[in-house]
C-alpha cells in the first residue's frame, strides 16, 4: 500500500505542495522536501478504521475484566468449593453455595458424545462432497449440509425433545438393557423413558456440529495437491487407496482442527440442551442416561433469577469457566493448523 | 513334449497390467458405500427437522390473526391471537444489531486489510475477533449483562439484546469484509492512486463497491444467524406477550422467546404457538439466506 502511495507524494503531489507554480518543472529539491500528502478525509477515515480496531480490542478486554470483577465477590462468598462441589443453591445471598462439578460432567459428556458421533460421519460427508459426489451436484449437496447450520438451536431443541427423544427411547432402553454392565450405559439419575438424557442431548448436538466439522474438513481436503492424487492413481491405487494415501494424510491436521472447532461449539451450545435435558438435583451416576444441566444451560435456566449481584456473580463465574474452556479448545484448533503452509 | 511347448510359450514375467484383486475391490466398494451413507445420514435430520416444523407449524401461521395480532390478554388455553409482537421483535432486534455491527465490522475489516497489515494492533485485533468468533452465545449474553445492566445500570431491553447479538455478528462481518477486500485486485487500487485519488476515497469509491456483494452476503448470513439466537435474549431480554415498539425500554418479545415461553404451556394453544413460531422463524431465516444467495449470484467480483 505504502509503495503505491509514494509516487503521488513526489511528482504528482507537486500541485498540492506548491500550488503557485502549477506549470513549473519538477525540481529535485521539491521532491526531497515534500512529505506525503495528508488530506483531512484521509486522516478521518484512517482514524475511524483504526478506532474500530481499537474499540473491538478495548471492548473485549473491558468485558473480560468486568466479568472477572463481578465473579470475584461471589466466589469469595461461596460456602462450598467452586470446582469440587456439585451443589447449586444461590437463592440466599448470605448462604451462597455453588459448585460446577456436576455441570462440568454433563457439559463434557454431551460434547464428547456428540463429537464421537459426528466425527466419523462428517469425515464421510467431507470425502463424499470432495471426491465422490458428481461435480455438478457437489455444490448443491454442500449447501444442503450447510443448511443444517442455519437452523436455530431452539428449533433443534424443540425437535430434539418432542420428536427425536421419543424415537430414541427404545434405542436407549436397549443399550441400557444389553450394555448396562458398562458404567456409561447404566441407569442414570433421571428416567430413560423421559428422554431428557445426556444421550438424547449428545445425538442432537452431533447433528448441530456436523456442518462446521464438514465445512472445515471439506476445505482442507479440497486443497490436496493434484499431483499427489494423480500420482496415487497412476500407481494403480483404487479410489479408496488414493484417499487413504494422499487426501487423508494431507488433511489430517485440518480434520483434527475441524473437530476441535466442533467441540468448542458443542461445549457452548445452550438453548437446545436447555430444552432437552431433564432438570435434577440428584448426583450424576456418570452415565449417558444422566440428566441435569450443562454450564451453558444452567446459566440460561438461572437467567430469570439474576436479581442480586451475588447470585448473578455465581452464574458469571460459571460463564467464565465456560469461556475459558471454549477459548482453550478453539486455541488448540488453531494451533493444530498453525504453521501449515500447504493449507494457506 | 506338449508341456515343454507350454513352458516356452509362457511369458517370462507376469502381465504388466494386473486386475485389481477382489479384496481391494471390496474395500473400495465398502468405502464408497460408507461415504455415501454418511452423506445420506446427514440429510435425514435436516429433512426430519424441517418436516416436523412444517407439519406442526403450518396450520397456525395460516390463520389470519397470526401475522396481525399479539398474544395480549389471552389465556394459555385460548387458541387465538398471533405472533405479530414476536415477529416485530425478531426483525427489529435483528435490524438494530445490523445497524450497530455493520459499520464497526466493516471498518475493522477495512483497517485490517487497508491500513493495519503487519502491525501489532492488527494482530491483536485479529486475535480478539478470533476469540469473539468462538464465544458461546450465552457468554455473550453474560458479557452484556455484566457491562450494560450491572455496571451501567440499564434495565433489560431490546437494545441490550441487540448489543449481545452485536458481539456475535461483528466477527462474521469482519471476517467476510476481510476476505472480500483481500480478493479485490490490487490493480484497481493502484489505478486509482495513479489518478491522484486519496486513499480514503479509493477505499470508499473503488475497493468497497467492488467487494460490496460479498460483504452484503456476509451480513445477511450473520443476520440470519443472530435472529435465531435465544440464549442472549434469555439473559438480557425479557418476554412480553404484547407489542412493544420501543427498542430502548420495556420488555419486547421475539420469536425464540415466544417459543421458550409457550414451550411450557401444555395446552393445544401452547403447542400451536410454539410450532407456529418455529415455522415463522425458519421462514424468516430462509428468506435472509435466500437473499444472501441471490445477492452473491447477482454480482460477484469479476476477475
Amino acid at each position: 500500500m505504502r509503495t503505491a502511495l509514494r509516487p503521488r507524494a513526489g511528482s504528482g503531489g507537486g500541485s498540492a505542495t506548491a500550488p503557485h507554480t502549477p506549470e513549473g518543472p519538477i525540481s529535485t529539491p521539491n521532491i526531497a522536501q515534500s512529505r506525503p500528502v495528508r488530506r483531512p478525509g484521509d486522516r478521518l477515515f484512517r482514524g475511524a478504521a483504526v478506532g474500530s480496531g481499537v474499540f473491538i480490542v478495548a471492548l473485549i478486554s473491558a468485558i473480560g475484566l468486568f466479568l472477572l470483577l463481578q465473579a470475584i465477590p461471589s466466589l469469595r462468598a461461596n460456602q462450598v468449593g467452586f470446582l469440587t462441589s456439585g451443589v447449586w443453591n444461590t437463592t440466599s445471598a448470605t448462604d451462597l453455595q455453588f459448585g460446577i462439578l456436576y455441570l462440568l460432567w454433563v457439559t463434557v459428556a454431551t460434547s464428547v458424545l456428540a463429537l464421537a458421533l459426528a466425527m466419523p460421519i462428517s469425515l464421510g460427508i467431507a470425502l463424499f462432497l470432495t471426491h465422490y459426489a458428481p461435480r455438478r451436484l457437489a455444490r448443491p449437496f454442500a449447501y444442503v449440509v450447510d443448511l443444517l447450520a442455519a437452523v436455530p438451536s431452539i428449533i433443534f431443541g424443540l425437535w430434539g425433545i418432542k420428536v427425536l427423544a421419543p424415537t430414541l427411547v427404545p434405542v436407549a432402553e436397549w443399550l441400557n438393557h444389553n450394555l448396562g454392565f458398562i458404567p456409561l450405559f447404566a441407569e442414570g439419575n433421571v428416567t430413560i423413558a423421559g428422554g431428557g438424557t445426556v444421550f438424547t442431548a449428545g445425538v442432537v448436538l452431533a447433528v448441530m456440529i456436523l456442518p462446521i466439522i464438514t465445512a472445515v474438513s471439506r476445505e482442507v481436503f479440497e486443497r490436496t495437491p493434484r499431483e499427489h492424487i494423480e500420482g496415487a492413481l497412476a500407481l494403480g491405487a483404487t479410489k479408496w487407496e488414493m484417499l487413504r494415501t494422499t487426501v487423508l494424510p494431507f488433511g489430517k491436521a485440518g480434520y483434527v482442527s475441524a473437530a476441535m472447532l466442533g467441540l468448542g461449539r458443542a461445549l457452548g451450545e445452550t438453548v437446545a440442551l436447555y430444552l432437552i435435558l431433564s432438570a435434577t438435583t440428584a448426583v450424576p451416576e456418570l452415565s449417558f442416561f444422566d440428566g441435569g444441566a450443562t454450564i451453558a444451560s444452567k446459566i440460561a435456566l438461572g437467567a430469570a433469577e439474576f436479581n442480586n449481584p451475588l447470585t448473578a456473580g455465581a452464574y458469571i463465574a460459571a460463564g467464565l469457566v465456560l469461556f475459558l474452556l471454549t477459548f482453550v479448545v478453539n486455541a488448540l484448533a488453531r494451533a493444530v493448523v498453525a504453521g501449515k503452509k500447504e493449507y494457506a | 513334449m506338449t508341456t515343454a511347448m507350454m513352458d516356452l510359450e509362457r511369458p517370462a514375467t507376469g502381465p504388466t497390467f494386473q486386475g485389481v484383486s477382489a479384496g481391494r475391490k471390496a474395500k473400495n466398494v465398502l468405502a464408497t458405500t460408507l461415504v455415501t451413507l454418511a452423506f445420506l445420514l446427514a440429510v435425514v435430520p435436516l429433512v426430519w427437522v424441517l418436516w416436523s416444523v412444517v407439519e406442526k407449524g403450518l396450520e397456525p401461521i395460516l390463520r389470519a390473526d397470526w401475522w396481525s395480532h399479539s398474544l395480549s390478554g389471552l389465556r394459555p388455553y385460548e387458541d387465538m391471537g398471533g405472533a405479530y409482537h414476536a415477529i416485530y421483535g425478531t426483525v427489529v432486534q435483528g435490524l438494530t444489531t445490523a445497524l450497530l455491527s455493520v459499520p464497526i465490522g466493516v471498518m475493522v475489516g477495512v483497517y485490517l486489510v487497508e491500513y493495519g497489515t503487519g502491525t501489532r494492533l492488527a494482530r491483536i485485533t485479529t486475535f480478539m475477533v478470533d476469540i469473539l468468533t468462538g464465544v458461546p452465545s450465552i457468554v455473550a449474553g453474560l458479557f452484556i449483562y455484566a457491562l450494560w445492566i450491572t455496571i451501567f445500570g440499564f434495565s433489560r431491553s431490546a437494545l441490550a439484546v441487540s448489543l449481545a447479538l452485536l458481539l456475535l455478528m461483528v466477527p462474521v462481518v469482519v471476517r467476510t469484509t476481510e476476505e472480500m477486500l483481500r480478493i479485490v485486485p490490487n490493480e484497481l487500487r493502484e489505478a486509482s492512486y495513479a489518478l491522484g485519488i486519496p486513499k480514503w476515497k479509493t477505499i470508499v469509491k473503488v475497493v468497497l463497491p467492488t467487494a460490496l456483494s460479498g460483504i452484503v452476503t456476509g451480513i445477511m448470513l450473520g443476520l440470519a444467524r443472530v435472529m435465531g439466537e435465544t440464549a442472549p435474549a434469555l439473559v438480557v431480554g425479557a418476554y412480553a406477550p404484547y407489542i412493544n415498539f420501543n427498542v430502548f425500554d420495556g420488555n419486547m418479545a421475539n420469536l425464540p422467546l415466544l417459543m421458550n415461553d409457550q414451550f411450557a404451556n401444555p395446552e393445544t394453544a401452547g403447542f400451536n404457538r410454539t410450532w407456529g413460531a418455529a415455522m415463522t422463524l425458519v421462514l424468516i431465516i430462509m428468506l435472509f439466506n435466500l437473499l444472501a444467495t441471490v445477492i452473491s449470484r447477482w454480482s460477484a467480483i469479476k476477475k
